[in-house]
């Protein structure tokens, strides 16, 4: 086992990453049958990120995700057949078929929905972590981000907002290299797109390994720490890669083959198994999970197949709180 | 009943409103210690304290997120813009996240906000401080939109905004700040979506909102000095939109006028002419009429601007020259 940290967490780590990895394939996949249509932005190859903050954070605290969301959204319990069902724009889809793949949202479990207009869940963050500072709870709001999102206003106002009036937000920036098709490093004038804003709001500069779990956790658990005394947010850069292009558009034939086969040989899932085994687990303990949370994305697969396509009754239903649509009388 | 200008009755709505429910919080840009550009929100501050009424840095994302996340996780917040121009700044806040969000989620998310601005032309600006955007706003399904034209229903509506579940745009015009009128004492909330009939006649019926609304009575009065007589509408609330009220009271008089601030193409005028075209075709005597601004960028120097909003005159004119 791996120094301060106990079988569970490694475990619950272990599971969280693969439960993100079996569905961004099954994803894949049921996109590949036309099962899924639009887009779909996979994190193949980012599950730690995800995981890592999810097994740390409490069940009552907040999370802001992007379009590329299905894993953060996951790993806060979001349940698996309502997930894929909303993909495949099905009845039981976790948002009625109404959202789709980039605005998963499961308010029940504190994922406070997907964003797709680059930047602005970053400010939306502000205000969940204002209102548990103003209602004295202990939740922390924790939002996901690309590197590429750190060249918008939106990054710049949230992280000044959030140091001036030192909320309990934990700003994570998963620097996958890439802005959509072009590299960070092209269009941003400092080399760690994150990590080398933070003293622009008096932040320390943090940069993780964001395909190591364990780190990620660590990390995780330090700003939780930080932001439930009091003591405001933070900003953690994590470096990672995607396994696939940036959406289902792109081949992404701009990355180097060599670059792409030193990511592959870091795979965080692949990486985390080993280290398991160093530190004790069995292959056969291994295998027994990784197959039974691959029978439950199966499962939830078959459920969400079954699902009838919404009903048309919901298009005018919910604009308003009263349930509608009426904007006249 | 008590003599408050505009801006005084923004200050009692607010008020009124932070009294009642703890969770109502405040934000924007100066509008604390300062009282607001337009002093519309002075003694806030003092009465409910730093923690309610929050001073923020020229960060229109990050107030209107702000204001939306913590709407999403209980409070009922109230965010100022300071000039309407400035929400295409933040239009994304307004247009694809707090508008939509309730409806992406099935529902799941409740985004329970208002949003104030200064709003309109007539204090010589120029362009970039003038508009009249309540017609961007309600070309969004989500937001409700709101345009008082008199303290009472500044204190009234806001009030009513406030307490509203769904998120509201609340224009208030910086032309009528000073204006000054009775308020009801004591608790005064209105109903959303009402519009209100403020004169009667059998001639001809002007629709107005905001600072035309003031304009559109004095033309009647003028109209009535030769034997015309005028209906008044004040819109109120374009969304929800109170269509009952303006096809009956165009019905009566067979004749329609609106008077619109926003430039010409696609002011909230034509989508009411469109309304009453449909639906009371064969009640009507003579084509609907709009009097709008015309489609340029509001100019500055007094005598230009005067002469591209709508004034008294220009309406009664207008209105004269199309009763025939
Ligand atoms: C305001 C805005 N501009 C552009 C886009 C189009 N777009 C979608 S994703 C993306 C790249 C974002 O890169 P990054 O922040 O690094 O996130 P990643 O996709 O790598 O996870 C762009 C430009 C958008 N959705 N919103
Ligand atoms: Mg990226």
């Amino acid at each position: 086992m791996s120094e301060n940290m106990g079988n569970k967490v490694s475990l619950e780590l272990y599971r969280t990453q693969l439960l993100a990895r079996y569905f961004e394939q099954r994803a894949s996949d049921l996109f590949l049958e036309n099962l899924v249509k639009g887009t779909n932005h996979l994190a193949l190859g980012q599950e730690a990120v995800a995981a890592g903050f999810g097994v740390a954070m409490n069940k009552s605290d907040y999370t802001y995700c992007t379009y590329r969301g299905h894993t953060h959204t996951l790993v806060r319990g979001a349940p698996v057949a309502p997930m894929l069902g909303e993909l495949m724009g099905r009845e039981c889809g976790i948002l009625g078929g109404k959202g789709g793949s980039m605005h998963l949202t499961s308010v029940e479990h504190g994922a406070m929905g997907s964003y797709a207009i680059i930047g602005a869940q970053l400010c939306i963050a502000l205000g969940s972590a204002w209102s548990a500072q103003y209602l004295g709870t202990d939740q922390v709001t924790t939002v996901f981000f690309g590197d590429g999102t750190t060249n918008i206003g939106t990054f710049h106002e949230a992280l000044n907002m959030a140091a001036v009036w030192k909320l309990p937000v934990v700003f994570v920036c998963e620097n996958n290299l890439y802005m959509e098709y072009t590299p960070i490093g092209k269009v941003t004038a400092v080399e760690h797109p994150g990590a080398d804003r933070a003293s622009a709001y008096g932040l320390d500069s943090i940069i993780v390994d964001g395909n190591d779990a364990d780190a990620v956790y660590h990390a995780a658990q330090d700003a939780y720490a930080r932001a439930r005394a009091g003591d405001g947010p933070s900003l953690i850069e994590c470096k990672t890669y995607r396994h696939q292009g940036h959406s289902r558009a792109d081949p992404g034939k701009y990355r180097p083959k060599e670059e792409v086969e030193a990511w592959f040989a870091r795979d965080p899932i692949s990486m985390y198994r080993l280290r398991m085994m160093e530190n004790g687990f069995t292959d056969e303990d291994l295998t027994e999970m990784e197959t039974e949370i691959q029978n439950t994305i199966d499962e939830a697969t078959e459920v969400a197949k079954l699902s009838p396509v919404p009903s048309l009754d919901i298009i005018d239903k919910d604009v308003w709180a009263d349930g509608g649509s009426a904007w006249r009388n | 009943m008590a003599q408050l200008t505009y801006r005084e009755a923004v200050a009692e709505g607010i008020a009124q409103e932070m009294r009642r429910d703890n969770n109502v919080v405040f934000l924007g840009e100066d509008i604390a210690a300062a009282g607001g550009v337009f002093k519309a929100t002075v003694g806030l501050f003092e009465e409910f304290g730093e923690k309610r009424v929050i001073d923020t840095p020229i960060s229109e994302n990050a107030i209107l997120g702000a204001a939306m996340g913590a709407a999403m996780t209980g409070l009922k917040p109230i965010a100022e813009i300071m000039f309407s121009d400035f929400l295409a700044v933040c239009w994304d806040m307004v247009v694809n996240e707090i508008a939509k969000a309730r409806y992406m989620t099935n529902g799941q998310v409740k985004v329970p906000l208002v949003i104030r601005t200064a709003n309109g032309g007539g204090s010589r600006f120029g362009a970039q401080h003038s508009q009249s955007v309540e017609n961007w706003a309600m070309a969004v399904p989500g937001i409700k939109v709101v345009a008082p034209s008199n303290p009472s229903d500044v204190k009234g509506l806001l009030a009513a905004a406030i307490r509203d579940p769904d998120p509201v745009l609340f224009f208030e015009h910086k032309s009528l700040y000073a204006m000054k009128g009775e308020v009801p004492n004591g608790e005064h909330v209105l109903e959303l979506g009402k519009a209100s009939v403020l004169r009667q006649g059998d001639d001809a019926t002007i629709v107005a909102l905001a600072a035309m609304v003031p304009r559109a009575v004095k033309a009647a009065e003028i109209l009535a000095t030769k034997g015309i007589e005028v209906t008044v509408v004040d819109v109120r609330s374009l969304v929800p939109l109170d269509t009952q009220t303006i096809l009956a009271e165009t019905v009566k008089t067979g004749r329609l006028f609106t008077v619109e601030e926003n430039p010409r193409l696609c002011g909230w005028g034509s989508e009411i002419s469109s309304i009453v075209t449909e639906e009371c075709f064969y009640d009507l005597d003579a084509p609907v009429i709009r009097i709008t601004t015309p489609h340029v960028p509001l100019p500055s120097s007094d005598n230009l601007e005067d002469a591209t909003i709508p004034t008294v005159e220009r309406i009664v004119e207008t209105i004269l020259k199309n009763m025939g």
